[in-house]
């Protein structure tokens, strides 16, 4: 029963770390997104 | 041009895919937390197996995925094979963290150590230290394709290691359980859902591929406008 812990720890992880590496990845789509946008207006503009 | 950078579609219209995945995983998580019978001796501790050996499975898979994708990179010179490399090797390395974390969470209760030197664990400790080298030897490198060549060369040369991960558990004496399919003796309904959690995580590991792979060759291709606008100015 006392185990019920170290299950408990082990899939918390599990999801926290698989969630948080899939957030990188929509971060960093979204940084590039927006560098993208400013290099557009820089073109724009010159 | 610059349609092909605008990364809308965040996972490459894998939506209908991503979706299947999501409830693969409830589903996934039910079967490992409830619906597969507890094991006599482990007890409930022992359903950390249902998610530890996907993990693992991805891992060597994704290392796999490197060594070609190096491997070819070096013969053709092609971006795409780097990038699927160097995605790949980053999903490795998240893969293999989870493993060894996850595995000593399940040493502590059952072995009653966080962490031995066990050669199953050193073995793959030394994995994840050489595709860590890998990721580093790119961000590091001073020139883009520099560090790609070197990064091909280690993608191919620590891929000896995967096999001996994968082999420690029959060529040496170790605590780790050994392989437990040749074995038998596995209830069916364990190895029902070991098999849908292989299946489901392998599937993961493709979604995050087609992420990662566009989302790096649209890092290239702004570095490649970006370096345009200066040679223009």
């Amino acid at each position: 029963m006392e185990n019920f812990v170290y299950l408990f720890a082990a899939y918390s992880l599990i999801w926290i770390v698989l969630f948080g590496y899939v957030l990188s990845i929509f971060w960093r789509q979204r940084g590039l997104e927006r560098e993208l946008e400013r290099l557009r207006d820089k073109s724009g503009q010159g | 041009m610059e349609k092909g950078l605008t990364v809308r579609d965040r996972f490459g219209g894998a939506s209908l895919l991503t979706g299947l995945n999501l409830a693969m995983m409830v589903a996934a998580l039910y079967l490992a937390l409830l619906w597969a019978p507890t094991e006599a001796e482990q007890g409930n501790v022992q359903r950390i197996f249902y998610f530890h050996v996907p993990l693992a499975w991805v891992s060597f898979l994704a290392f796999f995925v490197v060594f070609v994708g190096s491997l070819i990179y070096l013969w053709r010179r092609s971006r795409w094979w780097d990038a699927l490399a160097h995605a790949s090797a980053e999903i490795g390395v998240v893969f293999t963290t989870l493993v060894l974390v996850t595995g000593s969470i399940w040493a502590r209760p059952i072995w009653g150590v966080w962490w031995t030197w066990d050669p199953r664990l050193t073995t793959t400790t030394i994995m994840w230290l050489i595709y860590l080298a890998y990721l580093l030897v790119r961000s590091y490198a001073t020139e883009s394709s520099q560090g790609a060549r070197f990064a091909a060369v280690l993608g191919i040369v620590g891929f000896i290691d995967v096999p001996l991960v994968a082999l420690a558990i029959v060529w040496w004496r170790t605590l780790h359980p050994g392989p437990i399919i040749p074995q038998g003796g596995v209830d069916p309904s364990m190895l029902f859902v070991l098999f849908f959690s292989l299946a489901t995580f392998t599937l993961f590991y493709v979604l995050l591929m087609m992420g990662r792979v566009r989302l790096r060759l649209a890092q290239d291709r702004l570095e490649e406008l970006k370096y345009q606008r200066m040679q223009g100015d």
